[in-house]
């Protein structure tokens, strides 16, 4: 199996095979982290750059930190704080990146395509780090290995996705990963918040947490993203807790060992009680660690690929 | 048609590996403080293996690891095809330890370069030597080995194939005429 892409834009594009190489690349890299030294040269004299057009903290650092424990170097664009002000495009903006002799760009977008069309206009590999209500393949990848590592395999586990579906470009992801490692995947909303078309993806749909979660290996719970979109209708939030909120009460119904995750920032309270957030079932934490082997392999594939098709063009 | 050679059968690559424990014991004075890394793949089977001798030998367990040097290599950014990167596993502490390197094959040298990189990010031994089952020469760098299986005199045509019943199901080392 070879990685042959500059880019990394989705799950959607990928083959099963893909996903596995870059899973397996990643195990090879999380022991980078638990050493004294945690630092590689495998990106030494390699430039990555963090192109954020929404706020992040966690995505952001994550990708930041894998790049220099891979010995690249890293240049954060808040896009707040740019040209972008000024009225500059994104295609320019990156053309601009691009003669700085950059070697990657992360990139993270309010409109979904727009990681896509970056990497078609520019040589430089395009990491996607969240397009509007896209992809977020990072996450989902972090997601997948979390669970692989805790369970020992995707194939023939049932996986929940719980709350905000609708806005959530990390279920988009999970879902194309999950179905093509051959899990089964069952998005869990209130009807409001599952989008019309979503089984398309290959996954089911259903409003009855109860029955979804008494199946389920794991629980991938999705925070409400109540800034998203002030136009669409969100359930009350007191009222949301109280019928797909995950609770300890609702986990004792559920299998014993089933994996609770959160791609996080949590709202406690409100997608799920404090209790299941730090209690024996929930693996938040291990996804945070897992995520910095998962981007560290997705940028040292991106940019091997790159290097190899630029040198078999000279 | 490509030309093979077998150089070493089964027991010869038992004898060697064989001898190869005993001179590392005799070098060292014993196998106090020892420890053996070996380089993926067929580098850490031998090193297992001569850990087993020197069990046999001395009585006493020798610390074995596992190293992949894929993140140091100095080919990286060339287009040589896509090296896969694999675990590294050394759970102890190399610090003050005589640390023996395993490798199977000691050709240009530029693995054993890459290896020694990789080693000075997990500590700083007291020793580091280098025990190969086959020199095979052409060096390109200033690197030699402390134990040596077998030195095999080559031509760069021809490559040569270590083959182990970890990984290829039987031991042998032949010598392979590339086209």
């Amino acid at each position: 199996m070879l990685w042959t892409r500059k880019d990394l834009l989705g799950l959607e594009y990928l083959s099963a095979e893909e996903i596995g190489l870059i899973l397996d690349t990643a195990e090879s890299f999380k022991e980078v982290s638990s050493r004294e030294i945690k630092k590689v040269p495998a990106l030494r004299g390699k430039t990555a750059v963090n192109l954020f057009y929404e706020p992040s903290t966690r995505t952001r650092i994550s990708f930041e930190v894998a790049a220099k424990r891979l010995s690249a170097d890293v240049i954060n664009i808040a896009a707040e704080a740019s040209s972008v002000k000024k009225g500059e495009t994104l295609i320019d903006t990156g053309k601009n990146i691009q003669a700085l002799k950059a070697d990657i760009i992360v990139v993270r977008h309010n409109c979904s395509g727009a990681a896509n069309m970056l990497a078609r206009s520019l040589d430089v590999s395009v990491v996607n780090a969240g397009d509007g209500w896209h992809e977020h393949p990072t996450q989902a990848l972090l997601d997948i290995f979390t669970l692989k590592e805790k369970l020992g395999k995707i194939k023939g586990l049932n996986v929940a996705i719980v709350g905000d579906i609708a806005h959530s470009r990390v279920a988009r992801s999970n879902v194309w990963g999950l179905t093509k490692l051959g899990a089964k995947v069952t998005l869990c909303a209130p009807e409001m918040l599952l989008p019309p078309g979503i089984e398309m993806t290959g996954a089911g749909t259903s409003s009855d947490l109860e029955e979804v979660l008494k199946n389920a290996d794991a629980v991938n719970v999705l925070r409400m993203q109540f800034e998203r979109d002030e136009n669409t209708a969100f359930p009350e939030q007191l009222d949301y807790f109280k019928k797909f909120g995950i609770t300890e009460e609702r986990l004792a119904r559920a299998k014993d060992n089933i994996v609770v995750m959160h791609p996080g920032p949590i709202n406690r309270g409100i997608e799920m009680s404090s209790g299941v957030a730090d209690g024996k079932n929930s693996v938040i934490l291990e996804q945070v660690t897992n995520g910095i082997a998962v981007r560290m392999a997705v940028l040292f594939l991106v940019s091997q690929a790159r290097d190899a098709s630029r040198s078999s063009d000279a | 048609m490509k030309e093979k050679v077998k150089i070493l059968d089964q027991e010869g690559v038992s004898r060697a590996i064989t001898r190869i424990a005993h001179e590392i014991i005799e070098k060292n004075k014993g196998s106090a403080g020892l420890c053996l890394i070996g380089i993926r793949n067929r580098g850490v089977y031998i090193a297992r293996r001569i850990a087993a001798c020197i069990k046999q030998i001395e009585k006493t367990d020798v610390l074995t690891g596992a190293l992949d040097i894929t993140l140091y290599r100095d080919d990286l950014t060339l287009a040589t095809g896509q090296p896969l990167v694999r675990k590294t596993e050394i759970d102890f502490n190399i610090n003050d330890k005589a640390l023996v390197l395993v490798d199977d094959v000691l050709y240009t040298g530029r693995t054993i370069r890459a290896a020694l990189d990789a080693l000075t990010d997990f500590g700083r031994p007291k020793s580091i030597q280098l025990a190969v089952l086959v020199d095979r020469g052409h060096r390109e760098l200033p690197i030699r080995a402390d134990f040596v299986g077998k030195n095999i005199p080559t031509s760069r045509k021809e490559s040569v194939e270590v083959r182990l019943k970890e990984s290829d199901g039987e031991d042998e080392i032949l010598i392979v005429e590339k086209e």
